[in-house]
């Protein structure tokens, strides 16, 4: 059914990419590759320009410059071809929840153009991927959040699109259907399907096979997760298990050596330019300050940290 | 257009789960037509009379009688002295009072000029204004009658007396039934209200729930979304029409004299302005009951101004300049033409001109408006 050619060797290229509104620049001259079956994690703080990146990418709205190709198709010279080929999820879980499990399949397979067998055979593979076989006929509104979201990536790919963008999918979603549904992902990736995914959970960061981090509308860094780790940290990560006040904080900041410190989960962490020569001084240094009971140990950099030094490097 | 059947299979199996949409959409209309037919009567009956008579002739009783039998009047309350009629007046049981003097029969029998005194109640001046009118209307008549006896009986007399009388033929609505052009005026009202609120509603609710953003990544088409959300709708209205229609025949008697199939392309032609509106709400509104209030925001004007029941005639000059800009007027003018008098487009032309007019205008700016706002 695809008219595209399937020449293209990357699923996704952009060159100097930019949206303007009025004196605003969302997105700001960027520039990334997006290789077929590959799971691109797309990070970045909120209104940093990812949501408006994507929306280029799905033809809906227009580049202000640079250029942009998704399945080898230009985003700005056909925005309607795209959409035929790509699947889109948003944070919304965009269901109608006034609607049933198939009933929502139907719409969404038919808007597509999807008929008869090929419609069938979809919905099943649907249906058996989400795990909602036997539950065909329950009202959307009814299913819990996992359930929604597995339904949403179902209707999203209903028409088994060889690229599909993930807008923080698993936002508001229990743990474990988290893992759930990056397994899915996986699966779909192996199967050759491209995925270009959004999030803020840092865990799911490092599943992702590549990395951009956008900040300001500019792309800060770029690579798989092991790179930015090793290129993007300058000098060591150590964990303060302390306790999670504004005092413990400022203490460890202005300890003789740290960089900057910043709440990670339940601990403190502290970039400093080396373990080796740094440590006693901190821990001499918070026992003055009548600090008792902490530990502090050397850690290896996680993507949290490599992206609170990049963008603390840009302040 | 197999995607704007979908839109459109979607829409209806939406409806018929939603609980509150469906009544509103069948139910409401039923109802308003039945409460404006029999409330909304303009033309008064039963005005309470609280009577003075302190004549008790035969002549003062044929004129209270005169009063009662046209069913204008009815007597509310007798009582002997006019100082106790304004209690009456005042608690509003009586509009009007009317007291026939002591000497009433003596001055007709004697050929001097009989003096009745009425007193009409002012606070609700359409009542008031009637009973005036109606009031003059009945004593005239006596006064002509008595005139006629009198002359009659005098029949040595050569000299005539000429008088003119009118002879009113009422055309198209002989009994000035308000209810006859009431209820092809609701096919407007209703129209308007249904398809402006539930046609904003209706595209609101996917933008508040996140599924627009997600219909404008698939291959649907602007206008196909359009058509695809609206065309149920439309749908619906006329399912409507048919049914004010047949109740309106049916249990008023209303009678219909036009051509059916041109008022149904006419409501058509409405329908571009009442879905346009609603659509224009649409791109204005992020929440449903924010659509829902500014729909009645642009409708309560629309009613107000289009003569459905204060006649334009009466406005004020700068308010009749608003009233040309207010799509119901000119159709109010159409329906009803077409179900009392039975006219063609030849004799509404120009009005169905400017409806059209008015739609492109107004459909045309939500479209475009919609399109522009489609992807913020």
């Amino acid at each position: 059914m695809s008219e595209i050619n399937n020449n293209y060797e990357k699923s996704i290229t952009v060159n100097g990419l930019t949206k303007r509104f009025d004196e605003f620049t969302a997105v700001d001259n960027i520039s990334f590759e997006v290789k077929r079956g590959e799971i691109f994690g797309f990070l970045g703080p909120n209104g940093s320009g990812k949501s408006t990146t994507i929306r280029m990418l799905c033809g809906i709205l227009e580049p202000s410059g640079g250029n942009a190709s998704v399945l080898g198709i230009d985003v700005a010279a056909h925005p309607e071809e795209i959409k035929q080929h790509i699947g889109y999820m948003s944070q919304k879980f965009s269901l109608y929840d006034d609607l049933t499990v198939i009933e929502n399949l139907d719409f969404y397979g038919g808007v597509y153009g999807l008929k008869n067998d090929r419609l069938a055979k979809r919905k099943d593979f649907v249906l058996e991927m989400a795990g909602l076989k036997g539950r065909e006929h329950e009202l959307a509104a009814n299913l819990s959040t996992g359930w929604k979201q597995r339904l949403a990536l179902g209707c999203a790919i209903i028409h088994e699109p060889e690229m599909v963008f993930l807008d923080e999918p698993t936002g508001g979603v229990d743990p474990v259907s988290r893992r759930n549904f990056w397994e899915m992902l996986y699966h779909m990736a192996e199967s050759g399907t491209t995925l270009f995914v959004t999030t803020h959970y840092m865990d799911e960061a490092e599943h992702c096979h590549r990395i951009g981090f956008i900040y300001q509308g500019k792309m800060i860094a770029l690579g798989t997760p092991d790179q930015l780790k090793q290129q993007n940290m300058k000098g060591d990560i150590i964990e303060v298990a302390i306790d999670t006040s504004q005092e413990a904080l400022q203490a460890v900041a202005g300890a003789p050596g740290v960089d900057e410190a910043y709440f990670y989960g339940a601990t403190i962490h502290a970039k400093v330019d080396s373990v080796k020569r740094d440590v006693q001084a901190i821990e001499k240094y918070l026992k003055g300050l009548k600090f008792k009971g902490f530990s502090i140990r050397a850690v290896q950099p996680s993507l949290e940290d490599v992206f609170v030094n990049l963008i603390q490097d840009i302040r | 257009m197999r995607r704007i059947r979908m839109l459109a299979k979607k829409e209806v199996i939406q409806l018929f789960r939603d609980r509150r949409m469906l009544p509103l959409l069948f139910v409401a209309p039923l109802l308003q037509l039945i409460l404006f037919g029999y409330v909304v009567q303009t033309e008064v009956k039963n005005i309470g009379i609280v009577l003075v008579d302190y004549d008790h002739t035969a002549e003062s009783r044929a004129m209270v009688e005169k009063f009662t039998n046209t069913g204008y009047f009815k007597i509310e309350k007798r009582v002997n002295s006019e100082l106790e009629m304004p209690k009456y007046i005042r608690t509003g049981e009586a509009t009007l009072g009317l007291i026939i003097p002591k000497g009433y029969q003596d001055a007709i029998k004697s050929g001097r000029t009989a003096e009745l005194m009425l007193v009409v109640d002012g606070s609700d001046a359409t009542i008031g204004v009637q009973a005036q009118q109606y009031a003059a209307g009945i004593i005239a008549a006596r006064s002509q009658a008595i005139m006629n006896n009198r002359l009659n009986s005098m029949k040595a007399i050569t000299a005539r007396v000429s008088t003119v009388e009118p002879r009113v033929r009422v055309w198209y609505n002989p009994d000035l039934r308000s209810v006859n052009y009431m209820v092809p005026g609701l096919i407007g009202m209703i129209l308007t209200i249904i398809t402006t609120i539930v046609t904003s509603v209706a595209i609101v609710k996917e933008k508040e729930r996140g599924t627009l953003e997600q219909l404008i990544v698939t291959p649907i088409k602007r206008w196909e979304l359009i058509l695809g959300k609206i065309l149920p709708f439309v749908v619906i209205s006329f399912v409507e029409i048919g049914l004010i229609i047949g109740v309106g025949m049916l249990w008023f008697g209303v009678p219909f004299r036009g051509n059916i199939f041109l008022l149904l392309a006419l409501c058509l032609a409405f329908l571009f302005t009442t879905v346009g509106q609603g659509l224009l709400v649409s791109t204005i509104s992020r929440t449903q009951h924010q659509a829902q209030m500014t729909a009645w925001f642009f409708m309560m004007p629309a009613v107000m101004f289009s003569g459905f029941i204060f006649p334009i005639e009466n406005m004020p000059k700068v308010i009749q300049v608003v009233t040309y800009f207010v799509p119901l007027r000119y159709f109010l003018v159409i329906v009803r033409g077409i179900f009392l008098k039975g006219v063609g487009v030849g004799a509404l032309w120009n009005q169905v001109l400017i409806l059209m007019l008015l739609g492109v205008f107004i459909f045309g700016v939500s479209v475009f408006r919609f399109q522009k706002r489609f992807v913020d």
